[in-house]
């Protein structure tokens, strides 16, 4: 035994059967299909990867928010209907009404912070099961965002009051984040997307209160006896992805010119399949914001190399059910 | 391991047995041999195997080296319900129950009377009364076991196993969380089944249930057989040598004597009783703790010494009535958190439910309680934790291959220390201990006691819970003895003998004891 108290590989990387491994070996699997399956050499193309990583951002996005919530054995449903919201408030405050975008863009993420943190306290004060709770905020964020669009998307036609329409240019911000750095080579949504990354990451690992999502998930009863201030914890979790919804939900806006009302349907369960095919437990305790990046980079290339190939969406959404079932029983742990 | 002529066939027989939990080898080739008729006593240190042998023996390992013969068969359990079908029942030291369903359905579970898949209730509801009754227990069959205490659930997991009607019944630690009259009874339980010539392995840390109950000891260190002997030629230090590989004193520290300021006061507190909503579990309990001391607290099931120690400790909010003083000051119990800040800490009874958290690692767990102080402005520092973690895992004796492995992956003992090791680390001035050596060794036993004698001289107050008489004589001061939720006797250091204690547990009236539980 004294002997093997130097042996601290027990939850280390190179372990077959550590998660992190796994999430790694799914997406070398996925890249492998990539080569094989190479859509006359597009697959080799650096633009094509430039717009994987574009693509999968917002998805990604979402994924940092969930992954926060799902350690700390919650789930969040709600974060498609507040991205749509974001997405048409950032539309209408920047296009229609004008307001800067240091402004508008704090606006968004305050309302997508309420939006999560509302649903967050639903839960945590109430104790209401976190899928009824998140449920009842995709349905109601999804009312608001039509709301306040009229129903329609929130473009650069502006209605006059005469029922006629003002066409305005799209706003410098819109164009910013939809932009690409490096000689065109990385667009600013994937930088967005790595910055909102490294904060979940910061945050669970650095900061004492990802200890806490940990300890909730694992043992709600004994983290609250050990002085873990579970409501708070849990409240701060929702918030945080109602935040990243927020900020999915600007940069969609970016890329689309406009907001839709009907956008983001269905992004939560995306979210959530990233998250559980990196390898982040659903029951909580268990999992981190490595294995999300892998399971975000395995899901847009996964469906990159489907597009490029030409595989009909029909047969594409059936592939890729299969392909998230087979990655998961490939990681659920023996025992 | 001599075998007479006279000796049956052994009902199973265990060769080369080895495991490996990734790159950790925690068995290396053991053999053992179980006989009918005999009450096999497997002894050892925590983390020994002992868990694991008996695991692989129920079915709940099958990647495993070496043969099991059961009943001169070859056989590979591969679940424990095929290993049950062999006729090898487990009382698991986790508990093994579904918590969110009735005791009669735990018992049954798995083979429950009835037709096409449809249960018989009424069948099922006799037949758990039945097995419950053998026990002696008065449980509700109907009860959900998550919302049962947990002496209770340990009862109906042994219940669940001795009803099976199994040739071979394991018991891995059973009584960890009975009190002495449940034990006796459970003893009488494994006469009757010694006498219908089944075979019984017994896992404990008590030396005193050795004696009592061993015809056989084998003894197993760091995942070999030590030796087996019949139980009457193995002395106590022999047996204690055998397990922790030298020799070693048993006797409990002395008090230091010396006494200082008021660490804890409880007036007239009355604490609900969880389970029975509009009743209480204990009522008007006054006491005092001062630094240096070390009170007992003893009472038997249903007296509500573990429902005071959460009571005070915030654990059931701000529903407790009467006042407290920590350390001098008065203090409005609100929570576990404002008490853990006021320098109180709690060890509850039941680390798997409310001590441990499982997939964090060793180290994160121990670390949990004192976030606060570890992580000023909410930035954690990895060597601070580390530093405490180390610390607090050499104080408690700890053995875990590394302080990054998840908690639940370390022996049923070892998870214990760790819970234990949390609370060190908030460096309390009023320490709530309730059944705080629950499954440790003896050696890591003795090093505790010295430990929280230690502490106490340093200028701590505990009050202590242990359902181990030896354990409450040789280490309290003073005990405080419940029935039914009121003091029944308050002993002195010279006045602590055993059967004193269980007649007031019980509700005999003490007579000198009387004039301080009207206080
Ligand atoms: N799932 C697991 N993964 C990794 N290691 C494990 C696992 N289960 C047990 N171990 C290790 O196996 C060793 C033996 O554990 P075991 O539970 O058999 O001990 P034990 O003799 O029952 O001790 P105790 O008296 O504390 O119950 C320990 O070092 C433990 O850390
Ligand atoms: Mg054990």
């Amino acid at each position: 035994m004294r002997e093997e108290l130097k042996e601290r590989n027990t939850t280390g990387f190179l372990r077959w059967d550590a998660p992190a491994t796994r999430a790694l070996a799914a997406l070398l699997l996925v890249l492998l299909l990539g080569c094989a399956f190479n859509a006359d050499g597009a697959f080799f193309k650096l633009g094509t990867h430039r717009d994987t990583l574009r693509q999968a951002s917002v998805y990604g996005i979402l994924a940092c928010g969930m992954t926060l919530v799902i350690i700390a054995a919650g789930i969040d449903l709600a974060v498609g209907s507040v991205l749509a919201l974001s997405a048409v408030c950032f539309s209408l405050w920047s296009i229609h009404w004008g307001w800067s975008p240091w402004l508008a863009i704090p606006a968004c993420l305050l309302v997508g912070a309420a939006c999560g943190g509302l649903a967050g306290a639903v839960h945590a004060v109430f104790r209401i099961q976190p899928f009824i709770a998140t449920l009842a905020m995709m349905v109601f964020a999804r009312g608001l965002a039509k709301t306040v669009s009229g129903g329609m998307k929130v473009s650069t036609a502006v209605p006059n009051p005469d029922g006629t329409f003002t066409f305005v240019s799209v706003p410098a911000i819109f164009r910013a984040i939809d932009s690409r750095i490096l000689g065109g080579n990385l667009s600013t949504v994937t930088v967005i997307f790595l910055l909102c990354w490294l904060a979940a990451w910061v945050a669970l690992t650095r900061h004492r209160w990802g200890r806490y999502l940990f300890a909730i998930g694992g043992n709600e009863e004994a983290a609250r006896l050990s002085g873990v201030p579970v409501v708070r914890a849990k409240i701060f979790a929702y918030m945080a992805s109602g935040l990243f919804a927020a900020v999915a939900g600007i940069c969609q806006a970016a890329q689309e010119q406009q907001g839709d009302p009907e956008a983001g349907m269905g992004y939560e369960l995306t979210a959530i399949a990233i998250v559980v095919i990196g390898g982040t437990n659903l029951m909580g305790g268990r999992g981190g914001m490595g294995l999300t990046l892998l399971g975000t980079l395995t899901i847009g290339y996964l469906d990159k190399i489907l597009s490029i190939n030409a595989v009909p969406e029909a047969s594409r959404l059936m592939l890729t059910g299969a392909i998230i079932i087979a990655a998961v029983l490939a990681q659920r742990r023996r025992q | 391991m001599k075998q007479t002529e006279t000796q049956p066939r052994p009902l199973a027989r265990m060769r080369g047995i080895a495991k490996r939990f990734g790159p950790v080898t925690v068995l290396h080739g053991v053999d053992l041999d179980i006989y009918p008729g005999e009450v096999l006593v497997l002894a050892g240190e925590n983390g020994a195997g002992k868990s694991t042998l008996i695991k692989i023996l129920g079915g709940v390992y099958s990647d495993y080296e070496g043969s099991i013969e059961l009943g001169g068969r070859l056989v590979r359990p591969a679940t424990p319900i095929e290993a049950a079908r062999l006729g090898v029942a487990v009382i698991f030291q986790e508990l093994s129950l579904a918590p969110t369903i009735s005791v009669a359905d735990n018992l049954f579970l798995g083979r429950h009377p009835g037709r096409a898949g449809f249960v018989d209730a009424r069948t099922q509801r006799r037949a758990a009364l039945r097995a419950l009754g053998e026990l002696g227990v008065e449980i509700d069959p109907d009860a959900l076991v998550g919302e049962l205490p947990m002496a209770r659930q340990q009862l109906v997991e042994i219940a669940k196993a001795l009803s099976r009607d199994a040739r071979l019944i394991v018991m891995d630690e059973p009584t960890s969380a009975l009190n002495q009259p449940e034990v006796e009874r459970l003893f009488r339980l494994i006469d009757r089944l010694k006498a219908q010539n089944r075979g019984i392995v017994y896992i404990t840390h008590k030396m005193e249930e050795i004696e009592v109950v061993a015809d056989r000891i084998a003894v197993l260190r760091d995942g070999r057989l030590i030796g087996s002997a019949p139980a009457r030629e193995l002395s106590r230090e022999r047996l204690i040598e055998w397990m922790v590989g030298r020799r070693m004193d048993t006797q409990f520290p002395p008090p230091t004597g010396r006494l200082g300021e008021e660490r804890l006061r409880l007036e007239k507190i009355s604490v609900p009783d969880p389970r029975r909503p509009g009743r209480w579990a204990v009522r008007d309990v006054s006491l005092q703790v001062r630094a240096g001391e070390i009170v007992g607290l003893a009472g038997l099931q249903g007296s509500g010494v573990s429902e005071l120690l959460q009571g005070i400790f915030g654990a059931y909010g701000r529903r407790v009535a009467g006042r407290l003083w920590i350390d001098g000051k008065p203090a409005r119990i609100s929570s576990p958190r404002a008490s853990i800040r006021r320098g109180m800490a709690l060890l509850t009874n039941d680390r798997q439910a409310t001590g441990l958290i499982p997939p964090m690692s060793v180290l994160a767990n121990i670390c949990l309680a004192d976030l606060p102080r570890l992580s000023p402005g909410g930035w954690r520092r990895p060597r601070l934790e580390k530093e405490a973690a180390e610390r607090r895992a050499r104080e408690t004796a700890l053995r875990a291959p590394s302080l990054e492995m998840e908690a639940r992956q370390l022996s049923g003992g070892n998870q214990q220390k760790v819970v234990l090791a949390k609370w060190l680390q908030t460096e309390p001035k009023a320490l709530l201990l309730d059944e705080p050596t629950r499954g440790i060794d003896v050696g890591a036993k003795r090093e505790i006691y010295l430990l929280l004698r230690r502490l106490a001289a340093e200028g701590i107050g505990i009050l202590l819970i242990t359902s181990e008489l030896p354990e409450l004589i040789g280490l309290s001061d003073r005990a405080l003895v419940f029935h039914r939720g009121e003091v029944r006797a308050e002993l002195d250091k010279e006045q602590l003998d055993p059967n004193r204690i269980l007649a007031a547990a019980m509700g005999a009236e003490e007579t000198e004891g009387r004039s301080c539980a009207k206080n």
